[in-house]
């Protein structure tokens, strides 16, 4: 991993805190924030291995004790909290945004991007978030989902556009990921 | 903007490792989920609350603030399980959660962020099996920290120049003038900043750290 990396992993950590100031709307147990944004956009620029460590760092940085969740929280208690488990799927989500950027990257467009983003962006993160309110919160299933899922999806089906739509330009006039290993020998 | 939820004091508490502290933390969740009765979640409850306040002589506000972050989380499980199960499932859920915010709260309060990210690197030390460099995470902290007041304040002059200009800030145009050319300003800056940090040697440190003092 070069220094370059270690910027754009910085990069994308303190994007996803500075979406955190914008404020947070909160829904019944989970707040609607902007921060899952920037989940969508490390994953979409930066692709799957520098995005996992981006949203990575960004919870490290919360857990040693910076407020930089969208409610003006941090520190290990939002580990605690019931709302812990979206916290946690934020890197994995990030990842498997930026995995399926890759495979797309050729012939990446709005279409796609949305495509990624949705699976990555909204799926993992309910996939992970809502067992564990389930959990902590001692909810069964379908009050998990009904409280910790289904008030979110508008929410995330715009961000998710809106991050393919940034991610689209980025490529074109930016582009972070590297072409496949293929192009690449042949040069 | 205050970047940090330390609070100063010289109390026995403050001085306690963090490393101590976190594991005192883990103990203390795999506790009120492995044995949820109401005497043991309102003992912890009430065993942090003293710790926070008498020991570590943390001010009410420190806690308050945490609990006032969560209270519409706490109040909305507990009207959900009112109508689904129970009362005192309610309370108990509740109350082991306030228990466990308020005990990562006063680890939090008490701990220095370079303290955390000291063990953030040790725990991180096995990872050099794989090739990771436990060095560079402060590096990476560090830069993180940098960038957070530098987006913002790039984000501002983009939107002063686009507003100057009579360009459009918001909506979806918007995003195309300003948010767009951000993200490449700040990839740019980065990408600058990576190149500084490597003329300086940044690549060159070595992959076992010879001397544990040294940061």
């Amino acid at each position: 991993m070069k220094t370059k990396d270690l910027a754009y992993i910085a990069l994308f950590a303190a994007i996803t805190a500075v979406l955190g100031l914008v404020p947070a709307i909160q829904v019944g147990p989970v707040p609607i924030t902007a921060q899952t944004l920037g989940v969508m956009l490390a994953g979409a620029v930066l692709g799957a291995r520098r995005g996992f460590l981006s949203q990575l760092l960004f919870l490290v940085l919360v857990a040693i004790g910076l407020p930089l969740l969208a409610s003006g929280t941090g520190g290990l208690a939002v580990f605690a909290g019931p709302t812990a488990g979206y916290l946690i799927s934020w890197p994995i989500a990030a990842f498997v945004v930026g995995w399926l950027t890759e495979r797309f990257w050729a012939r990446y467009n709005l279409a796609w991007g949305v495509l990624a983003n949705v699976v990555g962006g909204i799926l993992v993160i309910y996939a992970i978030g809502v067992p564990v309110l389930a959990a902590m919160a001692n909810l069964s299933p379908r009050a998990a989902i009904v409280s910790g899922a289904l008030p979110f999806l508008i929410g995330d089906g715009i961000k998710a556009v809106l991050a393919a739509v940034i991610a689209v330009q980025v490529r074109r006039s930016y582009p972070v990921i590297e072409r496949p290993q293929r192009a690449v020998a042949l040069k | 903007m205050t970047l940090a939820l330390y609070v100063p004091r010289g109390t026995v508490v403050h001085r306690t490792p963090a490393g101590w502290k976190l594991l005192a933390l883990a103990g203390l969740s795999v506790l009120v989920f492995a044995v949820p009765t109401l005497p043991v979640v309102c003992g912890a409850l009430g065993a942090v609350v003293v710790v926070g306040l008498v020991v570590a002589r943390l001010p009410a506000a420190v806690l308050l603030r945490q609990t006032r972050a969560v209270r519409w989380m706490l109040v909305a499980i507990f009207i959900l399980h009112a109508v689904l199960t129970d009362v005192l499932t309610g309370t108990l859920t509740v109350l082991r959660l306030l228990a466990l915010v308020l005990a990562a709260a006063v680890v939090t309060a008490t701990t220095r962020v370079t303290a955390m990210v000291a063990v953030v690197e040790r725990i991180c030390r096995p990872l050099e099996w794989v090739g990771v460099r436990p060095a560079r995470i402060g590096l990476v902290i560090a830069m993180a920290l940098r960038f957070i007041p530098l987006i913002a304040e790039r984000a501002d002059r983009i939107r002063d120049a686009q507003a100057a200009r009579g360009g459009s800030v918001r909506g979806l145009r918007g995003l195309r003038t300003t948010v767009v050319p951000l993200l490449v300003q700040v990839l740019q800056l980065a990408h600058t900043v990576s190149e500084a940090l490597d003329a300086r040697g940044a690549d060159d440190v070595p992959l076992r750290r010879r001397d544990p003092r040294a940061t």
